[in-house]
């Protein structure tokens, strides 16, 4: 299977280098939602590093699901999701080289960046560290969990329904990593914390293929 | 929904629903067909409902009139009565709305999903009888309508787990589809749940002292125990003759879909 993922990578990688406002938009709302909390809070920099991990989390969050509605959508459209569905290929393959892309392309750009974010809410070089550790952990999940909303809505109107469905599901990624640099911040021991994002990983990475691929196959009935 | 035994629905009669002199055991199974089930839930509908209306009137007789005042909070505490078994029904239900939901991706049976889609909108009701009343009994109690405590935080996530659902099912026009889509986020749900109450209980106590202690809590009076344990009895009745009825509709509904397609 991995043979099959790797094309497939590559093709999504090489599709958003064409277009590269799609991921720098993500990028860029990421910054500008974080910009917007420490205007709308005050610039208290006690405050400021009191919710600054939470913020970068869902800020994190909110610019992955700005892209996520389309992750889908052009193979459903061109009739790529149909032909895979009836070569003897795995459909899982696809699955697993779209969420790939889909990490690389939205969520590294976000890891690169959250340092920035971090020094605007006045957190400590370890808790950046910490910070990028977590989101390291966290984003792969949030991109599985991410995929599966958008198969499951694959083709419906509306993409507030999307959120909807994918943000509950997402709170203990949020909770665990923002919890992780809230106690780097205390100086309380930040391992369990990553420990479970790490939990919550594999096991998002082995039940979600799966239901993503089925959720694709009803959305093509 | 192009299934044979949907074209049933319209020639039920009672000499059409004499069992087979077959095995007592392969009887309650014939329910999972949808026009035989259609036929049971109309004759047991009634009872449950007027099952639900006797216990919940006695429950509330119990609990309002007979149970003693509580020494600690004075009458405020009655709220209970409606509070926790609308509590409990709503994670009962979402984890039977689940459990159907899995019977009907595994077995492909027909009445599975409807029973998931029977059952949601009365958990998601007594989600927010729960919420409402824990707020309304939050108010005089702890002097603050909400607390971002671990049970109140999950109650909440619970209500946008039914929301989404609902939400995602009455989007899909395709029945078939909006069946196994929805149970799949409802599988996907009842795997989150505990992880969802576990990190949410751990992120309370990181952030903020536990506002009161519910173990600490002196034993109840008998009659509090009677007069709760009836509303809880007169909620699962209620829930049954609520998702019986829905059913029914939802039944008749892919009927009438199956004969125009």
């Amino acid at each position: 299977m991995p043979l099959a993922v790797i094309p497939i990578v590559q093709r999504e990688l090489r599709t958003a280098a064409r277009r590269p406002m799609d991921a720098l938009g993500a990028l860029l709302f990421f910054v500008v939602v974080g910009t917007l909390f420490a205007l709308a809070a005050g610039p208290d920099p006690v405050l400021l590093r009191a919710f600054g991990p939470g913020v970068v989390w869902v800020a994190a969050l909110l610019s992955l699901l700005v892209s996520l509605h389309r992750l889908f959508l052009p193979e459903l459209e061109d009739g790529v999701l149909e032909q895979l569905l009836l070569s003897p290929r795995s459909l899982l393959a696809l699955v697993w080289a779209k969420v790939a892309a889909h990490w690389l392309v939205t969520c590294l750009p976000l890891l690169l960046v959250a340092p920035l974010l971090g020094l605007q809410f006045d957190l400590s070089t370890a808790s950046i560290a910490v910070l990028l550790a977590s989101l390291l952990l966290g984003t792969p999940t949030l991109s599985l969990l991410g995929a599966l909303g958008a198969a499951l809505t694959l083709g419906l109107r509306g993409n507030a329904l999307l959120a909807l469905i994918v943000l509950p599901l997402c709170v203990p990624v949020l909770v665990f990593g923002s919890g992780a640099v809230g106690a780097s911040q205390q100086g309380m021991p930040v391992g369990p914390h990553l420990s479970i994002l790490g939990a919550w990983l594999l096991l998002a990475a082995v039940l979600c293929p799966w239901a993503i691929s089925a959720a694709l196959r009803l959305a093509l009935e | 929904m192009k299934g044979p035994a949907m074209d049933g629905l319209r020639t039920l009669d009672p000499a059409l629903q004499r069992e087979p002199a077959g095995a007592p055991r392969a009887r309650w199974r014939r329910l999972a067909s949808p026009p035989v089930f259609h036929h049971w839930a109309g004759r047991a509908l009634p009872w449950f409902a007027a099952l639900a209306a006797v216990l919940a009137a006695a429950g509330l007789f119990v609990g309002f009139v007979v149970a003693p005042t509580d020494h600690q909070q004075g009458e405020v505490y009655r709220i209970i009565f409606i509070h926790v078994p609308a509590a409990w029904m709503s994670m009962f239900i979402y984890l039977v709305a689940a459990l159907h939901a899995g019977l009907g991706l595994v077995f492909h049976t027909r009445l599975s999903p409807l029973m998931a889609r029977a059952l949601a909108p009365t958990g998601a009701l007594f989600t927010v009888i729960a919420l409402w009343t824990g707020m309304a009994w939050g108010k005089p109690t702890w002097g603050t309508w909400w607390v971002w405590d671990a049970r109140l935080t999950s109650e909440l996530i619970l209500l946008f787990l039914y929301l989404g659902y609902l939400g995602l099912v009455s989007a899909i026009d395709d029945p078939r589809r909006a069946d196994r889509a929805g149970a799949i986020l409802l599988l996907a749900g009842v795997v989150n749940v505990p992880i969802i109450y576990f990190s949410v209980q751990w992120w309370s106590t990181l952030h903020q002292g536990a506002s009161i202690s519910f173990t600490a809590a002196p034993t109840m009076a008998r009659t509090m125990v009677l007069g709760l344990l009836l509303m809880a009895l007169a909620c699962w009745a209620y829930s049954v003759a609520a998702a019986l009825a829905r059913v029914r509709c939802l039944i008749a509904e892919r009927d009438a879909l199956g004969r125009r397609a």
